[in-house]
C-alpha cells in the first residue's frame, strides 16, 4: 500500500490505544433531575446568547440560545426539563461563561420540530449551510471553528478537496475510529451533504495505518460514490494536524498565515462530519458527541456518547469511576489536550476525551540545561527551531521570537516530547506565542 | 476526590530519552578505543584515563559546589570529558615522568571543565569541545609531553627506540612509516585513544545506529580529508604527493569525527549546518598536515570550526513548512 505522510519531523509517541480501541460506543443518558450545563461559548467566535427565561420548561432539541454575531453557533437542549438559572458556570477549559442550567425531568420528550425535513437532496447549498448552522455544529476535534463558516469560504478561494480528518494521530483516542467502524455509512454519507456544497470536488477520509479494520470498512462504504475515497497515512504524529493532514492527502503547502481553503480544502474531524449528516439527513441538532474515556486511573475505559452539557462527575459515577486515584485529568489527548483542576463541569461541544491519569504516570521528569542535541529541531513539523525559540521566550525577546518564525507554531508539542533533556520547550513557546498575538492585535 | 489534580501545560508525555542516557551511549561507544589504548600502552594509559575521569568529575562537582549549583555529574558529560581528554594524550613511561602522569591529567581535565564549560554555562553552552580546549591548553603548557617526542610506541612494536608517529613521519620523511593494517588495529604511535582506527569505527557506527549523532559530520569530516588530500596530491603539492587513502586511518581522524566535532553543544543543530562543519573540519585538517607546522590538525580545525558554530546556524535555519518567498520588504516605521 501507498502510504502517505506529512513533509517534515514528527514524532511517534506511545500509542495508548489498546484499552478502548475495541470498546464498541456505549450510550451513557444523564439521570432524571441531573442538573444540565448549556455554556454559551463552545465555539470560537462570540457567546451565543440565551433566549429563554430562567423557569421556562424546554424540551430535547430546541434551541435555547441564539447566535447573533456572525461567527457565533446556537446551542440546544439535550435533554427535556425545566431552566433553573442562568449564571456564569465553571467551563473545562477552567473559565467561567454565561450558562443555561436545565433540570432534567428524566422524560427525553422531544422538540416537535425535530425529524420533519430530513429531505436534504431538495435543499439549496444555502438552505443546507443554513441548516448546519442552526444545528449549532462546530469543529468537534477540540478547535470549536463554526462548521457553516469553514463550509462556506470566501469566494475567491475555489473548494476542490474536502478532507475527514480521521488520523486521530493523538495517542490514547479511538471515538473516530469507532465511528468508523459502527457508523462508517452514515459518516460517508455526511461526507457526500459537504461534497454537495462544492460542485465538483473531491472527498477523501484520510486515516492512518493504525487502523486497519477502519480502512477497510470505510474503503468499502466509499465504492458506492464515485467522488469519496480513502487515504490511507503512515502512522506519525501530529498528522492530524490541518496543514500537515492537507500536505499529506493532496501535496499541497498551506502557505505561513494562510487558511486551508487558500490551498481549495476543508478538513473537518470525523465526529463533525457525523453532526453534519445527523443535522441534514436525520434533521436533528447537536445534542451529544463520542467522547474516549481512558488512561491507566480509570477502571472501564471505552467510548461513550454523552449528551452535551451532561456534568463529567456524574458521567464519570456511571460510567464505573476510577480504579486508582487519578493525579491528572486531561481534557483531550495527552499531546495537546488541557490539564483540567476540576472535574464538576460540563461536556462541551469541544471535548473529545477524558484522559485519566495516575501520579505514576502524570509526573514529569525535571527540566535540565538543553543540550543542543537537535532533536528538536527534527521534530518540528513546522521546520521551526524549537530550542531558539525557547530561548527567545525565555528571554522575552518578541521580535526575535517573530522573526524565528514562533507565529508558526501549531503546538502540536512534538518538541518537548522528543527532548532528552525534558525543556518545557512547547509549553514556553505556546505561552510566549500568546503573549506575542496579543501584542500585536493592540497595535 | 480530586481536590489535588496537577494542571500543567501540554504536552503531557515525554519520551523515555533521557540525557544521561545519551551520554551513557557516547561512554559505551568510546569503550573499545579506550580498551585498546590500553592493550597497547599499558598500566600507564589506564592510570592516565582514570586519572583524567576522576579529575573531570571533581573538578565539576567543586565547581557546582562553588558555585552554588546542583551537581550535574549524573548527567555523565564530565565522565566523557574526563575520557575523550585522556583518550587524546599520549602515555607517558612511568619511569620517566611519574608525576606529569597524574598532574596533566588534572590540569588539563580542570581548564576543560572549569574554564571551557562550566564558566560558560555548564553542559550545553559551552562554546568550544572541553576536551579539546583542554587538550589544546595542555600543548601550550607541556610541549614536550604532548607532542612527537613523548609519542610511547606500543607494546607490539620491535623499534621502540625510535619510532614516530604515521603522520609525523610523514612530516619528516615523507612516508608513513606504517602499514593500513597497523592503522587500522592501531599498532602505531600515537595519543592513546586515536590509534585503532577499527575500535574508533565502531563506536561511532554504535552512535549513529542508536541515532545520537548523524551521519553528517563524520562522514563529510572523513570524505573531505580524503577528497582534499588526493586533490592536493593530484596538483603536485610538495607535502601531500606521498599521502594516499591510508591518511584517513592515521592520527586523530576517525576520533574527532566520531567523537568530537560531534559534540552536540560546540556543533550545529540544523541539517546542511552539520554537513558545513564537517566539510570545514575536513577542509582545514589537510591544510594543517599538508602546510602546516604541525603533523596533525585535527584538534585544532574542530576548535576553529566551532568558534563558526552560532554563525553556521543562523545561515542554514531551515526552511519553514508553508514558507512564502518575502515579496516586498516592508519598511517599519
Amino acid at each position: 500500500m501507498n502510504l502517505k505522510t506529512f513533509k517534515i519531523g514528527g514524532i511517534h509517541p506511545p500509542e495508548g490505544k489498546e484499552a478502548t480501541e475495541k470498546k464498541p460506543i456505549e450510550i451513557i443518558m444523564p439521570k432524571e433531575g441531573a442538573l444540565m450545563v448549556y455554556p454559551m461559548s463552545q465555539h470560537i467566535g462570540a457567546p451565543a446568547v440565551p433566549i429563554v427565561q430562567k423557569g421556562d420548561r424546554v424540551l430535547l432539541g430546541q434551541k435555547i440560545a441564539e447566535a447573533e454575531a456572525f461567527m457565533c453557533s446556537p446551542i440546544h437542549a439535550s435533554v427535556s426539563g425545566t431552566v433553573k438559572d442562568i449564571k456564569p458556570m465553571l467551563t473545562p477549559g477552567g473559565t467561567m461563561a454565561q450558562s443555561v442550567i436545565v433540570e432534567n425531568d428524566g422524560l427525553f420528550e422531544e422538540d416537535p420540530s425535530l425529524g420533519k425535513n430530513k429531505d436534504w437532496q431538495k435543499l439549496s447549498k444555502e438552505e443546507i449551510l443554513d441548516k448546519i448552522k442552526n444545528a449549532g455544529i462546530v469543529g468537534l476535534g477540540g478547535a470549536g471553528f463554526p462548521t457553516h463558516i469553514k463550509l462556506n469560504p470566501p469566494p475567491t478561494d475555489k473548494i476542490d478537496t474536502i478532507i475527514v480528518n480521521a488520523a486521530e494521530c493523538e495517542p490514547y483516542l479511538t471515538s473516530d475510529h469507532r465511528v468508523m467502524l459502527e457508523k462508517s455509512d452514515r459518516l460517508a454519507m455526511g461526507l457526500k451533504i459537504m461534497l454537495t456544497l462544492h460542485p465538483g470536488a473531491k472527498g477523501y477520509i484520510a486515516i492512518e495505518n493504525n487502523k486497519p479494520d477502519a480502512i477497510e470498512a470505510m474503503s468499502e462504504v466509499c465504492r458506492k460514490y464515485d467522488d469519496i475515497s480513502v487515504v490511507a497515512l503512515l502512522t506519525k504524529y501530529p498528522q492530524g494536524s490541518e496543514k500537515q493532514l492537507i500536505y499529506a492527502v493532496t501535496g499541497r503547502e498551506v502557505k505561513s498565515g494562510k487558511l486551508p481553503a487558500s490551498e481549495g480544502c476543508i478538513v473537518d474531524n470525523v465526529d463533525t462530519v457525523l453532526a453534519v449528516e445527523r443535522a441534514c439527513a436525520q434533521d436533528r441538532p447537536l445534542m451529544r458527541r463520542i467522547v474516549t474515556f481512558t488512561g491507566d486511573a480509570v477502571k472501564n475505559p471505552g467510548n461513550y456518547q454523552v449528551r452535551i452539557g451532561m456534568n463529567i462527575n456524574d458521567f464519570i459515577e456511571q460510567v464505573g469511576g476510577f480504579a486508582e486515584e487519578p493525579a491528572k485529568i486531561i481534557a483531550g489527548g495527552p499531546m495537546m489536550g488541557k490539564a483540567m483542576f476540576s472535574t464538576d463541569v460540563p461536556f462541551v461541544k469541544t471535548s473529545s476525551a477524558l484522559l485519566c491519569l495516575t501520579r505514576k504516570s502524570a509526573e514529569l521528569p525535571p527540566e535540565s540545561n538543553c543540550i543542543r542535541c537537535g532533536k528538536c529541531v527534527g521534530a518540528c513539523p513546522m521546520g521551526l527551531m524549537p530550542l531558539t525559540l525557547n530561548q527567545d521566550a525565555l528571554a522575552g525577546d518578541m521580535a526575535a521570537f517573530e522573526a524565528h518564525d514562533g507565529l508558526d507554531c501549531i503546538m502540536c508539542g512534538s518538541c518537548s516530547f522528543t527532548c532528552p533533556a525534558k525543556r518545557h520547550l512547547a509549553q514556553t513557546i505556546i505561552a510566549f506565542r500568546g503573549e506575542v498575538m496579543a501584542s500585536k492585535r493592540k497595535k | 476526590m480530586n481536590d489535588n489534580l496537577m494542571v500543567s501545560s501540554s504536552p503531557h508525555i515525554r519520551s523515555k530519552e533521557t540525557v544521561s542516557g545519551v551520554m551513557r551511549d557516547v561512554v559505551i561507544a568510546l569503550v573499545p578505543a579506550t580498551v585498546m589504548g590500553i592493550v597497547y600502552f599499558g598500566v600507564t594509559a589506564a592510570i592516565m584515563v582514570a586519572v583524567s575521569i576522576l579529575a573531570a568529575v571533581l573538578w565539576e562537582t567543586l565547581y557546582n559546589k562553588i558555585a552554588k549549583k546542583p551537581n550535574t555529574v549524573k548527567d555523565f558529560s564530565a565522565v566523557i570529558t574526563g575520557l575523550l581528554l585522556a583518550l587524546n594524550m599520549p602515555a607517558l613511561s612511568f619511569s620517566e615522568h611519574p608525576i606529569a602522569i597524574f598532574v596533566m591529567p588534572i590540569v588539563g581535565a580542570g581548564f576543560a571543565i572549569v574554564i571551557a564549560k562550566q564558566i560558560f554555562g555548564g553542559l550545553g553552552q559551552n562554546f568550544i569541545n572541553p576536551a579539546l580546549a583542554g587538550r589544546a591548553f595542555l600543548v601550550a603548557s607541556y610541549p614536550t609531553l604532548m607532542t612527537g617526542a613523548a609519542f610511547k610506541a606500543t607494546n607490539f612494536m620491535a623499534e621502540a627506540e625510535t619510532y614516530a608517529t604515521p603522520l609525523a613521519s610523514m612530516k619528516e620523511g615523507g612516508s608513513y612509516g606504517a602499514t593500513l593494517v597497523q592503522g587500522l588495529i592501531g599498532n602505531t604511535g600515537g595519543t592513546i585513544g586515536e590509534t585503532c582506527a577499527i575500535a574508533l569505527i565502531v563506536g561511532g557506527l554504535y552512535l549513529i545506529y542508536k541515532k545520537v549523532i548523524s551521519w553528517r559530520i563524520p562522514v563529510l569530516y572523513i570524505g573531505t580529508v580524503l577528497v582534499f588530500t588526493y586533490i592536493l596530491k593530484l596538483c603536485g603539492v610538495e607535502g601531500a604527493v606521498s599521502r594516499d587513502y591510508t591518511e584517513i586511518f592515521f592520527g586523530g581522524l576517525m576520533l574527532g569525527a566520531f567523537f568530537m566535532a560531534t559534540d552536540y553543544a560546540s556543533s550545529p543543530v540544523t541539517p546542511l549546518g552539520q554537513l558545513i562543519m564537517g566539510f570545514g573540519c575536513g577542509f582545514i585538517t589537510v591544510l594543517i598536515r599538508v602546510f602546516g607546522g604541525y603533523p596533525e590538525g585535527v584538534s585544532y580545525s574542530i576548535l576553529l570550526m566551532n568558534l563558526c558554530v552560532p554563525l553556521i546556524d543562523r545561515w542554514t535555519t531551515p526552511k519553514k513548512f508553508g514558507y512564502v518567498k518575502p515579496v516586498k520588504v516592508k519598511e517599519v516605521k
